[in-house]
């Protein structure tokens, strides 16, 4: 069950230990499990599959079977230590919103977003002259999920906009951290944000 | 016998409620003696922890599982009852027990009542699922068990362990409501009204005083009748019967049975008639129908359910329209609003407000990794 992921350790890093977790899109809730075995996390994931909410239930992680836009209104405000919205904020329909409702409900959130314009991304649209497939962004343009489309820095530029607060920013490039220039060698970007 | 069965089970009777301390009612009236038909599986663990309370819906009784001597049809929930099932008997003690007001052994509209030597038809105090779940905290204090991990059931039984979760918080570390709602809707109560009626005005009901004379059978088949269709789903009747004809090459063009689907109402409704007392399908719908979770919350759902402190499995279906999925979400959203532990699934699948029964494999799955977890987190 414990697959190695970079991005779940940095964002398990960044979250302290007992906290209150929400993971938006949870998925099977493998980071969910990491943070309650790692951290001692009191967890709670939204997943819109259904296979996946059984994933869930049978690593032990609570979980509710709803989309990320509606599912943040049935929580009170800071009901959260941590709200997650890791490779999902991409897929969603209303992004801004999403964000405000999760720094509504969480102290801090933790974001992580692929970068549309790294390095392989740009040569692909600049010398191929072709919507960019990599690895990170596998999809062809008629079935991807997502939705959104945003670099590294379109993200930092929507956090000064919005007053929220960046505290960290990671670049991660396959298995390894990006330090210099992650906007163009990053490929993932994880940000710890609070309003 | 195969491994997953429980074999023989007996029903057993606990009395409480003797005057001067009867059972307080909600409507101020007071009911005494009670005796509550109960039926148990697996052990009870030494420390009492182990103990899971499943409440029984509309028609249901106080035989979950098991077979009775003799029967050849084991309890209404043995699908998920059983070594190695859903509520898995070799690790949990499993207590199942009919409502007041039911006709299965428990105190109701045709026991004697003590006091006339008769049957008490609707000389029956109304009763309500607050008092049904009054009546079986008697029972599991007296079973000694202080803490139940689980209190469960599907419709009705899901709004028994809802409010039991509610009047009893220090009482429970779970609850698993499934195919639920949190109180009755203007279409619910006027589908149970309607079956009410078809009872009412069957000229063998002699308001309520037919013991020992020939039961409403025509109207209790026909409340039968429309409670089955709304049981089960458009898709699921069509992917059963369809426009399938029953003992004919063609229409008939009288009205006598053509399609299968009314050969198969009249069956059921005929069994169900054998087995079930037509005053207490009165008192139980209407007790359904007064119910509602917010009421202790001045009407407002997320005050009422403030009370509750345990953890929360809530199990809906796609295709149930009785008790429609976004019900059950208000709800959830209720117990979220109160910082409570809420894991929530709507189960795709096409066999309406009965799946609680029929979709097995699905429920076991969840509840079996559920339980688990509670198992871990009992106490604290």
């Amino acid at each position: 069950m414990e697959n190695n992921r970079l991005d779940h350790d940095i964002i398990i890093e960044l979250i302290e230990r007992n906290s209150k977790v929400l993971d938006l899109g949870c998925g099977d809730g493998t980071l969910l499990h990491k943070l309650i075995e790692r951290k001692g996390c009191k967890v709670t994931g939204v997943e819109i599959d259904e296979r996946a909410i059984y994933e869930c239930v049978a690593k032990g992680v609570s979980v509710s079977h709803a989309d990320i836009d509606t599912g943040l209104s049935d929580f009170s405000d800071k009901r959260f230590d941590y709200v997650i919205l890791n490779e999902s904020l991409q897929e969603v329909l209303q992004p801004k919103q999403v964000i405000l409702e999760a720094l509504r409900v969480g102290r801090k959130i933790i974001v992580g977003i692929p970068n549309f314009c790294n390095a392989t991304a740009r040569y692909q649209i600049f010398f191929q002259g072709r919507v960019p497939v990599t690895p990170e962004l596998p999809h062809e343009w008629y079935d991807t999920p997502n939705l959104r489309f945003l670099s590294l820095k379109d993200f930092r530029k929507f956090c000064k906009d919005n007053s929220i607060k960046v505290h960290k920013e990671v670049g991660l490039s396959g298995n390894k951290r990006v330090c210099l220039w992650p906007n163009l060698f990053a490929h993932i970007g994880i940000y710890l944000l609070e309003k | 016998m195969p491994q997953d069965t429980l074999g023989i089970i007996e029903t057993k009777y606990f009395t409480f409620g003797e005057p001067p301390h009867e059972l307080r009612l909600k409507s101020g009236e007071k009911l005494g003696p009670v005796t509550l038909a109960y039926e148990t599986y697996g052990t009870l663990n030494k420390d009492k922890s182990n103990a899971i309370l499943v409440f029984h819906a509309l028609t249901g009784d106080a035989h979950a599982a098991g077979l009775h001597k003799g029967a050849d049809k084991p309890g209404w929930w043995d699908a998920m009852i059983g070594p190695g099932k859903a509520y898995d008997t070799d690790k949990y003690f499993v207590i199942c027990s009919n409502v007041i007001g039911g006709c299965k052994g428990s105190t109701g509209p045709s026991s004697v009542n003590s006091k006339t030597g008769k049957p008490y038809g609707l000389s029956f105090p109304v009763v309500t699922l607050p008092d049904m779940v009054a009546a079986q905290k008697h029972l599991i204090d007296s079973l000694g068990i202080k803490r139940l991990l689980c209190a469960t059931g599907g419709s009705m039984g899901a709004l028994l362990a809802l409010k039991w979760a509610i009047d009893y918080p220090d009482s429970l570390q779970s609850t698993i409501a499934i195919a639920t709602n949190y109180r009755h809707t203007a279409q619910q109560i006027a589908l149970h009204e309607v079956a009410r009626q078809a009872i009412m005005s069957d000229p063998d009901w002699q308001a309520g005083d037919y013991y020992g004379k020939s039961i409403p059978a025509r109207g209790l088949a026909l409340a039968r009748m429309i409670g089955h269709i709304t049981y089960m789903s458009e898709a699921s009747m069509e992917e059963k019967f369809g426009r399938k004809l029953i003992g004919k090459e063609k229409l008939g063009y009288d009205f006598s049975h053509d399609f299968e689907v009314e050969s198969y109402l009249k069956y059921r409704s005929g069994n169900f008639v054998q087995r079930f007392d037509a005053n207490s399908y009165l008192y139980l719908s209407k007790a359904l129908d007064y119910f509602d979770l917010a009421e202790d919350g001045g009407g407002k759902l997320s005050d009422a359910v403030a009370k509750a402190a345990c953890d929360f499995l809530v199990i809906s279906f796609t295709s149930d329209w009785l008790y429609p999925p976004y019900q059950a979400k208000e709800l959830v959203r209720a117990l979220k609003a109160n910082g409570l532990d809420v894991t929530e699934i709507l189960i795709n699948t096409s066999y309406g407000h009965d799946a609680f029964l029929v979709e097995v494999d699905n429920q076991a799955r969840l509840i079996k990794a559920y339980l688990e977890r509670m198992v871990k987190q009992y106490g604290k």
